[in-house]
């Protein structure tokens, strides 16, 4: 029978045969450029148009960065050099990169300081941000701005010890008194801070010169480290007030309730331009005669309280969303509202508002450029101001520029990166 | 055997006022309000002490005295020899012009930009994201600086237009980018040129009566009454049709290259443009996000729940998606709208005259009425921006969805 069958069909295969590849136009790269950028007619428009704002981009963009005249003196020895090529003067960063960065009158010898500060400000704010580093480093958090005040502005490091020294007495007093009552435990803190700072105030008097580094007066600070220093005081700052607020708004207490909103509606309904025009030509009213606060200081008096309202709000939404179940928690295990607020609440609407609180961070960092326009020389003040009018480099507009806004996008986007990495790690299923 | 005990009867002992739940918050308040007195009467103490010492006084009499100083964009006459209050009021005409300008724009770029950042195509997705990326993160104030310096250096000369052979020409002879400014045409109306406008906006609202016309058949016939071409020959047809009929009452005065500069016309100034531009496309990118997060927020089983339904994908889109996209939208919009508002304030880093610009700028140095001056400032930011958001908590009430 096999025989028969054998002679009757010319031929059988007996091995399978390997598959065969798709055809070139369903695969790999091809495949994937008719499916994302040629899917139908209007989609190829859209794409020959995006090829075209990407080419006309790099050739803009391209000559520009390529034929880029370093290390000249001035602007006509670059405009020589370049003759036309489209290059850029990037000479002007390099000759004034240090106002860029540091302003015009600090003092060149001693640009290491802020250096050093900025190298430690991410070793402090490591622990905060990640919260697998071990948390023994919260202390070093702890002593940083002690540490950067007294290597920016200099003097003698008694000021930041006895500063930090008046904090740490009224931790351990709070942490004493706190056993009988939440309020005496903070009172008591501030009083015995106060008078720790009263009494050492007489040692900073006695010893002036001890362990100083040279000082640096405030209306020296200048450039990028301005808008730092600014940014960084004032969002650390505005957190314990944001937070104050936010509690005092949510509070069931009326007048309490309504000085609250008063406060933060007002703040933000007006823009940080009038409030910087306070720091500037009004705040000075208001204190007594004889004190002379400097304009950096009344400066960031003026931008915490601003960001303070934005970030209230920002944590008052983070109270609003817990459930009302752990309140009502908290209440059943007998907690007070000082216990209650502090171990149940706050952790949590905390953490539900940090994407928030990083968004005002951003915020409040560029517009710590709004400071140019009450004279002080940040970054935008030092391009407008003193490198834009010298003769040097009149009309160097766009490698200024470009500086910039890249000094700014590399801060601004590693902070937004970062929150977006923390909100998809704190995911963890509940809101 | 339990005997029940009334709860023994506490007479008020004054160890309640900080012990006791029910009267510590009353203890609280008035310590609260005792140093808000305390703080304020310190603060007005001061304040007395420190004008009496400059000798000044808190008084709003400048604002009758003539200004003395010009601004270069006038929506409302206005000369040097106008009030203060004048100068002020000129001065918010300004800012809500660039400001609703900046908001329209900021709008349609916003919208552009957050849809096609959805979309599949990816060259242009990734485009639409550099977009949103590069302006979100660097400073407003960059932005306004960056594009007056354009408008200032890069736009030709006014006589780079003169000559046989100008460098520079205007866009379809009517437009002219210049580094003073934009010349663009301006309407002239003559008489019965009121009424063709009028018709026209009578013409819109028609639109909308048809709308609810349609709306109504649909609802009690079930017929579908045609919207969309009905809407188009309302908002074209009676309009022109007036224009014609009343012998073309609106002409256009073209801008001319007269002298050193252009005359005629309408001049848009630098500062003006930079102003626009830079709040456009900067709040823009934050308008992308928003219109992007509202349209993810409309979960997948709407649409499909649509399409089994037997919707058509326009339907859909106008029904389901966008009522519902909206509702996550609009807040955040109307919020970005109040930071156009406010940082139109940054007028003041290019010049363009605007509240800021001239009573807390040149106003408040002339007269040194600074306290005066930045209070009525922030009053009339205050003002608008709780009006706003009176407007819209009334808004978001009305479209709260109705659950439970």
């Amino acid at each position: 029978m096999s025989d028969t069958h054998a002679q009757t069909v010319a031929f059988v295969r007996h091995t399978e045969i390997p598959p065969a590849p798709p055809p070139p136009g369903q695969t790999g790269a091809v495949k994937w450029m008719r499916e994302n950028l040629f899917s139908g007619p209007f989609n190829t428009i859209m794409t020959l148009l995006g090829v075209y704002i990407v080419y006309t981009l790099v050739v803009g963009i391209f000559p520009w960065i390529a034929n880029g005249v370093w290390g000249v003196d001035n602007i006509r020895e670059c405009r020589e050099i370049t003759q036309g090529n489209g290059g850029a003067c990037f000479a002007v960063i390099e000759q004034r990169w240090q106002q860029l960065l540091f302003g015009f009158e600090y003092p060149s010898s001693e640009y290491w300081r802020p250096t050093f500060a900025f190298v430690l400000l991410f070793v402090a704010v490591a622990p905060v941000l990640f919260l697998n580093l071990p948390r023994i480093m919260l202390a070093f958090t702890g002593i940083y701005p002690f540490l950067a005040y007294f290597l920016i502005w200099g003097g003698t490091i008694l000021i930041p010890i006895t500063a930090l020294l008046g904090f740490v007495v009224g931790y351990f007093a709070f942490r004493r008194l706190e056993r009988n009552s939440f309020a005496a435990g903070l009172f008591g803190a501030v009083a015995a801070a106060l008078i720790t700072w009263w009494v050492t105030g007489f040692l900073v008097q006695a010893a002036p010169n001890f362990l100083a580094l040279p000082e640096v007066a405030s209306r020296n600070m200048g450039g990028f480290m301005l808008n730092m220093i600014l940014g960084t005081v004032c969002v650390s700052l505005s957190l314990p007030i944001g937070i104050a607020l936010a509690l005092g708004r949510q509070s069931h207490m009326p007048i309490i309730k309504w000085i609250c909103v008063i406060f933060i509606e007002f703040i933000r309904g007006v823009p940080l331009i009038t409030l910087l025009f306070v720091a500037n030509v009004v705040l000075a009213y208001f204190f007594p005669p004889e004190t002379s606060l400097d304009l950096i200081l009344r400066v960031i008096i003026m931008i915490t309280m601003f960001s303070s309202a934005y970030i209230a709000e920002v944590i008052r939404g983070g109270l609003a969303a817990l459930p009302r179940g752990q309140y009502e928690a908290a209440d059943s295990l007998g907690l007070d509202y000082a216990q209650a607020t502090r171990l149940i609440i706050m952790p949590q609407a905390l953490k539900i508002s940090i994407p928030g609180i990083v968004n005002v961070a951003v915020g409040l960092f560029k517009d710590t450029t709004l400071v140019s326009v009450i004279s002080m020389f940040d970054l935008v003040g030092m391009i407008r101001g003193p490198i834009l009018s010298s003769t040097d480099w009149a009309g160097v507009y766009w490698e200024l520029w470009a500086f910039a806004s890249v000094l700014f996008f590399v801060v601004c986007y590693g902070i937004s990166q970062y929150s977006q990495w923390l909100e998809r790690k704190l995911q963890t299923g509940h809101r | 055997m339990t005997i029940a005990t009334d709860p023994p009867k506490e007479s008020f002992r004054l160890s309640m006022l900080i012990n006791d739940t029910r009267y510590r918050s009353y203890t609280f308040q008035a310590i609260a309000v005792l140093a808000l007195i305390v703080i304020f009467s310190i603060l007005g103490n001061n304040l007395a002490q420190n004008l009496a010492a400059a000798g000044l006084n808190i008084s709003y009499e400048f604002l009758g005295d003539p200004a003395g100083y010009d601004i270069n964009q006038q929506p409302i006459p206005y000369d040097s020899q106008s009030t203060h209050m004048r100068a002020s009021i000129v001065g918010a005409l300004n800012t809500l012009i660039v400001a609703f300008l900046a908001c329209v724009t900021a709008t349609i770029f916003g919208v552009i930009a957050g849809v096609l950042r959805l979309s599949n195509n990816w060259i242009i997705s990734k485009l639409m994201s550099l977009y949103v990326e590069a302006f979100r993160n660097v400073p407003v104030l960059i932005w306004i600086i960056i594009i007056f310096t354009v408008t200032a250096n890069v736009f030709p000369q006014p006589r780079d237009f003169r000559g046989d052979n100008p460098t520079a020409s205007m866009v379809g002879d009517a437009v002219a980018f210049t580094n003073r400014g934009v010349y663009v045409p301006k309407p002239v109306f003559e008489a019965g040129g009121w009424i063709v406008v009028a018709v026209f906006l009578a013409s819109i609202a028609g639109i909308f009566l048809w709308r609810r016309y349609a709306r109504k058949v649909l609802f009690d016939t079930g017929r579908i009454v045609p919207v969309f071409l009905p809407s188009l020959a309302i908002f074209f047809v009676p309009a022109l049709l007036a224009y014609f009929i009343l012998g073309r009452p609106i002409g256009l005065e073209y801008p001319e290259l007269r002298g050193f500069n252009f005359q005629g016309g309408l001049t848009i100034r630098g500062s003006l443009i930079a102003l626009w531009f830079a709040l456009a496309i900067y709040t823009g990118a934050f308008i992308a996000e928003n219109v992007r997060a509202g349209i993810l927020a409309v979960s997948k089983g709407q649409t499909e729940a649509a399409a089994a339904l037997g919707l058509r994908s326009g339907r859909i889109m106008n029904l389901v998606i966008l009522p519902q996209a909206l509702r996550v939208i609009i807040p955040p919009l109307i919020s970005q709208y109040l930071n156009i508002t406010k940082n139109s304030s940054l007028a003041i880093a290019v010049g363009y005259m605007d509240l800021t610009g001239t009573l807390g700028g040149i106003t408040l140095n002339q007269t040194g009425r600074a306290i005066e001056s930045v209070l009525l400032l922030m009053l009339f930011y205050l003002t608008f921006s709780l009006t706003i958001s009176a407007l819209m908590n009334v808004y978001n009430n009305s479209i709260k969805l109705k659950e439970r």
